[in-house]
């Protein structure tokens, strides 16, 4: 049996818009093993935003199993899923979601703070991912400061910095031009292939896809293909 | 995290927004300053009224004229009856008695005049008002007796007449027309909150019944003065007074036709004024650090709704319900604390120059800034920040990361 980081098993999830129900996903089912680069494509509507946010344990099924690198997380309440987020998920937005009035350190900071590592600790593993990263020289860079690139490669670094099961990128590229989108794909395949970290990565971008080793393709809230490009 | 750690972040994300987060501590400020300046004057109002009641002597008993309403015709108080209450042996509690006359009247020196008290007095009245002269003599009884036109004054009338307060022994004033030669200069006893004690002309008694304050019948008197021999016996001596004035005014039972009133009465009753004064300034003031407080929810609601993606961001990187919840209830109560600090001092300076602007117009008002108030307005105007943050912070607590994330 292989090493699963994520088991999804007949996962649905309604939502409520006033009178109507609405059926993002309707029994999908997946997983992802240990070391996997795995893209998730789909239409929008298609219900792999909500996907995604269940694999980040941003939000909860409405039934079906989650298992998160062996542990259920479906039914979790929301401080115990804020701290599973905190220990096993990495995530990387679009937008990159930096603080604005926090330096590149301050951001990759904030996920031990909330895991409560002590500040010397703290202040020496930012540093140290944010070499990785390749920011050495911008430590106390305000984000309005960095380019595009360097911002997502601070975000790299804060996904990193609690050593997650799993990072969690959604369109990790989309707000990019083409050169730095390659970079931060290129420093994300790398720490697959350096560090063995499994990466899932949300995308509709063709060129993205064909870089990761399987696609799962959403359609209607459910699996509709899977296998590589 | 510790509580040092989110004071530091609560302070970076409010100096980010400084004029907003100014105008909400401005709120907190005046509200805090308000109560402060306004209870310690109050205060301060009430220790100089309190100060000058027990300025007038010591142990002192108020024997008015009147009682109740239903009394018809009430005896005048006459000299007779203070001779009586001066009877050691019918009055063995009082140790002095001074029958006074009261009139207001005409001073006159040379060009200047003055309208002032004139109170017409035995030697005792010095005892019992605790009186000294600054220069000169008081009155004495072979005053009384030649009913001499002699007049000892306070110092506020001897600035008033003479543009000097001392030397002026010797000089001859005018009242209603009348010379009398000034004997003596009454010590300074400073304002007070009713009336000066220092506007004032003395003279003798005899002199003041047969000249100047003429009453009918003739040895009829406005007050009387009763000093009790120490002020555990005060009321014993007040009983002792009204029974020889009841026996002598052959009065019903119940229905005695004067009064007597204690300096403690007085004292009763100013402080209960002054305390009604205190609790009122200070209420009004509380309204405003309550206004304050509804600023500060204000401002926490508008901060939450526009740090929504931060709130989400901050979620997703695992933060809990609680470390939310704690970051803006100290960026609320940080703004509070710092208003409440303000306050303080700005209360103070307020109070100092009430203080002072009360001292220049000769109505002398310490304002008293204790501790307790400090501190009371200090957990005050926290507890408003904690509690208006409440609201703001549990809404940014409660809200759901995808949501939130989601917000443009």
């Amino acid at each position: 049996m292989t090493d699963l980081v994520i088991e999804a098993r007949n996962l649905s999830k309604v939502y409520k818009m006033g009178s109507q129900e609405v059926h993002a996903l309707r029994g999908l089912s997946t997983t992802v093993a240990r070391g996997e680069v795995v893209a998730i494509m789909g239409p929008s509507g298609s219900g792999k935003s909500t996907l995604m946010n269940i694999i980040g344990c941003l939000d909860r099924p409405t039934s079906g199993d989650y298992i998160l690198d062996g542990e259920s997380v479906g039914q979790l309440g929301d401080d115990q899923l804020a701290t599973i987020r905190n220990r096993k998920v990495g995530f990387i937005f679009q937008s990159f979601n930096l603080l604005s009035r926090t330096t590149a350190l301050g951001n990759v900071e904030l996920p031990m703070r909330y895991a409560g590592v002590n500040s010397r600790t703290r202040r020496e593993r930012a540093v140290a991912a944010l070499e990785a990263v390749g920011l050495k020289d911008r430590l106390h860079h305000r984000p309005n400061e960095l380019s595009g690139g360097q911002q997502q490669r601070v975000a790299i670094a804060r996904a990193l910095v609690n050593d997650p099961a799993m990072l969690l990128a959604d369109e990790p590229t989309g707000n990019l031009d083409s050169k730095s989108g390659k970079e931060v794909l290129e420093m994300l395949l790398n720490l697959n292939r350096d560090r063995g970290t499994t990466l899932v990565i949300v995308t509709h971008d063709p060129k993205v896809a064909e870089r990761t080793q399987r696609v799962i393709r959403i359609q209607d809230g459910v699996v509709a293909e899977e296998g590589e490009l | 995290m510790n509580l040092w750690a989110s004071v530091v972040e609560a302070l970076e994300s409010l100096s980010h927004n400084k004029l907003r987060s100014g105008l909400t501590i401005l709120g907190i400020v005046i509200g805090v300053a308000a109560v402060i300046a306004m209870v310690s004057v109050g205060r301060g109002a009430q220790s100089t009224i309190t100060d000058s009641i027990q300025g007038i002597g010591t142990n002192l008993l108020f024997v008015f004229r009147g009682g109740s309403e239903d009394v018809r015709n009430p005896k005048p108080l006459t000299l007779e009856d203070a001779a009586a209450i001066a009877d050691p042996f019918q009055a063995p509690s009082v140790s002095g008695v001074a029958p006074v006359l009261q009139g207001s009247a005409r001073v006159v020196y040379g060009s200047e005049a003055t309208n002032t008290q004139i109170t017409g007095v035995t030697p005792d009245y010095a005892v019992v008002r605790n009186y000294n002269v600054s220069e000169g003599e008081f009155i004495n009884e072979s005053h009384m007796l030649g009913q001499a036109s002699v007049a000892v004054i306070g110092t506020e009338v001897a600035n008033n007449l003479f543009g000097r307060k001392e030397g002026v022994t010797g000089e001859t004033i005018r009242i209603e027309g009348q010379p009398f030669r000034v004997i003596g200069l009454l010590e300074s006893k400073g304002g007070s909150a009713f009336s000066n004690q220092d506007d004032i002309v003395i003279i003798p008694l005899a002199t003041a019944q047969e000249r100047l304050l003429r009453r009918n019948p003739s040895n009829r008197v406005d007050l009387i003065l009763v000093q009790a021999i120490t002020a555990g016996e005060v009321n014993q001596a007040s009983g002792e007074v009204a029974d020889i004035l009841r026996s002598r005014h052959r009065t019903e039972v119940g229905l005695d036709d004067f009064t007597i009133l204690s300096q403690q009465d007085f004292l009763a009753t100013a402080s209960t004024i002054t305390n009604v004064l205190t609790i009122f300034l200070g209420g009004v003031a509380a309204i405003s650090l309550l206004v304050g407080g509804i600023g500060i929810m204000n401002i926490m609601l508008v901060s939450v709704t526009e740090r929504t993606r931060e709130i989400g961001l901050r979620k997703a990187l695992g933060a809990h319900k609680s470390d939310i919840l704690i970051q803006f209830l100290t960026e609320s109560s940080v703004l509070s604390m710092i208003g409440g600090i303000i306050g303080i001092i700005l209360g103070w300076l307020i109070a100092f120059a009430v203080g002072k602007v009360a001292a220049a117009n000769n109505a002398a008002i310490n304002p008293s800034i204790s501790v307790d108030i400090v501190l009371l307005a200090t957990v005050f105007s926290t507890a408003v920040g904690l509690f208006f943050g409440l609201y703001p912070a549990n809404r940014a607590a409660n809200l759901q990361p995808v949501e939130a994330l989601r917000y443009e």
